[in-house]
């Protein structure tokens, strides 16, 4: 049952041979078993996730069950949930039970789903490794020395160690994929604008995308149905007829181009990465697929235009919190300037202080020219890039990251080293395409390597296709960790 | 160019966070490195270039002029630090 599909998990609800109840209360005990050695949650809540299961089981035997009711699902902490500690990773939300669903939650809801828990990541999103968490970091199940990668790390960790059989995610520069390599499970991250960001507590907005975190392609597919669609209160959502991402699973991959991008095949990438990412593209030529090289000439610029954007967004979404109206505030002060700073000061841990400082500084007059406005010029180039490049492929492949998951503590007093590990991940929000990581092998100590498919614009069910292919024909998707 | 202690002092205010002298030295060592890294943006030309805001070019919606909210101000109000009669409580500004 631990490796079960979403489908079968699905059909064995639908035939009575097990109930939601039972279903939730086998993932619980496990997900209680192993929490304190990997911290992947930070809220387990029992009782209201047994209500749920009871509900879905009432919903079924009524003959409304829909292809995820009863089936527990991880929520990430950044969502907003109704009655639930939704705390960000953050000791300034710490106290925060939210009064409201975000969209993504409240379409879970509606699907009869039952939230089995929320999934610890990096503070407010931001990091590499799920070490800036106010939470303490997660371990990654594979080798508890490394990270489970980040920002979703506490969701791909519990997803690796069938803690739960899927999870949602978000990603501002890879805090789907890279998690999703570095624990050897399958993410996608949507074409932006197509999962609504209401309730979502926002990083850095023109990048932030929800997405969905599972064993296989497949998997991802049921999820992404119902996360994806329009929503008014999401200003960037995207009014689309409604899609089923399953649709092409099935296709045959004869004839299909894949771009492999000369700028993403380099020294920087460590060897065994290489050797699985070159191995699963030659099991796609032999599944009918063709290779052609491409180009991103503006690769190398990706970080530094990030780490202009990103922190700038966020210096702007996070001035929200000020002690007034929600989360922490501290316990003593002067003013009402001393209160925002003393405030801000400790309920902000270092990762994300560096970042608003930097956001602030960039967007300070005199500097706006210099840096954001060039930075989002550069975002153009970037775009580009990828235009011409789909003007000679279907879908581009790569690494999801040059290295697997490293030692917790290796890069954490180094904010740049830290940065750099995302270059592969971080373009693709930048352009506001679509993405995903699948599981295509092991390297130095084992530990899991990760295949970066990127899509053009709305092509998530090709990708789906193309991913879903290669595990039929592969079986490193249902490789388990031992405990 | 190169970031001084008083930069980092001075945006720490306008972010409004408290900063003491030897956190704001180690601030100045780690934005250093970082703003090395994003230093290399400079080199392209961009003059020709058009921003891009964002992925999609579509125009921002417009929705009818009408109340969409209902009134749930316990609710909010049941999570914040401090209220009284209604009101979040702040320390005086006017005086």
């Amino acid at each position: 049952m631990l490796n079960a599909s979403l489908k079968q998990l699905s059909a064995m609800l639908a035939a009575s041979k097990i109930s939601s109840v039972e279903l939730t209360g086998e993932f619980l005990k496990r997900s209680r078993a192993l929490n304190p050695a990997y911290n992947a949650f930070i809220t387990l809540d029992e009782e209201t996730s047994l209500a749920q299961a009871q509900a879905a089981d009432t919903l079924i035997a009524s003959g409304r069950g829909q292809s995820l009711t009863g089936i527990p699902i991880a929520q990430k902490d950044i969502f907003c949930t109704k009655g639930w500690l939704t705390s960000c990773g953050s000791k300034m939300l710490s106290n925060f039970i939210s009064p409201y669903d975000a969209h993504v939650i409240g379409r879970f809801n509606a699907a009869g789903a039952v939230n089995i828990g929320k999934t610890n990541m990096d503070e407010f999103a931001m990091g590499s490794s799920n070490e800036t968490s106010f939470y303490g970091p997660v371990k990654n199940p594979w080798d508890t020395a490394a990270v489970p990668g980040g920002s979703s790390g506490g969701s791909a960790c519990a997803v690796a160690a069938r803690m739960a059989p899927a999870a949602t995610g978000t990603d501002t520069g890879g805090s789907i994929r890279q998690p999703a390599a570095l624990c050897g499970i399958s993410g996608l991250k949507p074409t932006y604008g197509l999962v609504s960001r209401y309730g979502m507590i926002a990083f850095a907005s023109s990048l932030d995308q929800a997405g969905p975190m599972a064993k296989s392609a497949e998997d991802l597919a049921l999820m992404l149905n119902v996360m994806a669609g329009f929503d008014a209160r999401d200003s960037t959502s995207l009014e689309r007829e409604p899609e089923d991402y399953a649709r092409d699973l099935e296709k045959p991959l004869e004839g299909l181009r894949i771009g492999l991008p000369r700028e993403y095949f380099v020294k920087e990438i460590d060897e065994d990465v290489a050797r699985a990412v070159e191995a699963a593209i030659g099991q796609y030529r032999k599944l009918g697929a063709k290779t052609v090289e491409v180009s991103l000439p503006n690769t190398k610029l990706s970080v530094p235009v990030y780490y202009v954007l990103a922190p700038a967004e966020a210096s702007s979404n996070l001035s929200r919190f000020d002690g007034v109206r929600y989360g922490y505030r501290a316990p003593d002060y002067l003013d009402i300037n001393d209160m925002y700073r003393k405030t801000r000061a400790q309920g902000f841990g270092a990762e994300v202080k560096r970042r608003i400082l930097i956001g602030t500084y960039v967007l300070s007059h005199g500097y706006y020219d210099a840096y954001y406005i060039q930075a989002q010029k550069l975002r153009r180039l970037m775009a580009q890039d990828f235009a011409e490049a789909f003007k000679q492929c279907d879908i581009i492949m790569g690494p999801t990251s040059p290295t697997v998951a490293f030692n917790l503590g290796e890069r954490s007093s180094d904010p740049v080293q830290m940065y750099l590990s995302d270059a592969y991940t971080i373009a693709v929000n930048l352009a506001g395409l679509p993405a995903m990581s699948i599981p295509v092998g092991f390297g130095h100590k084992n530990r899991p390597v990760g295949l970066h498919i990127i899509g053009n614009y709305f092509s998530e069910a090709q990708m789906l296709n193309v991913a879903h292919q290669y595990q039929l024909a592969s079986d490193w998707h249902t490789r388990m960790p031992k405990e | 160019m190169s970031l001084s202690l008083d930069d980092v002092k001075r945006v720490a205010n306008l972010a409004r966070i408290e900063i003491s002298e030897d956190e704001a030295r180690q601030t100045l060592i780690q934005l250093s490195g970082i703003f090395g890294l994003i230093e290399q943006m400079q080199a392209v030309e961009t003059s020709a270039i058009t921003p891009m805001s964002h992925a999609q070019d579509v125009m921002q919606r417009l929705r009818a002029d009408a109340v969409t909210e209902i009134d749930q101000r316990e609710l909010f109000q049941s999570v914040a630090p401090q209220v009284e009669a209604g009101l979040y409580l702040v320390p005086k500004v006017i005086e």
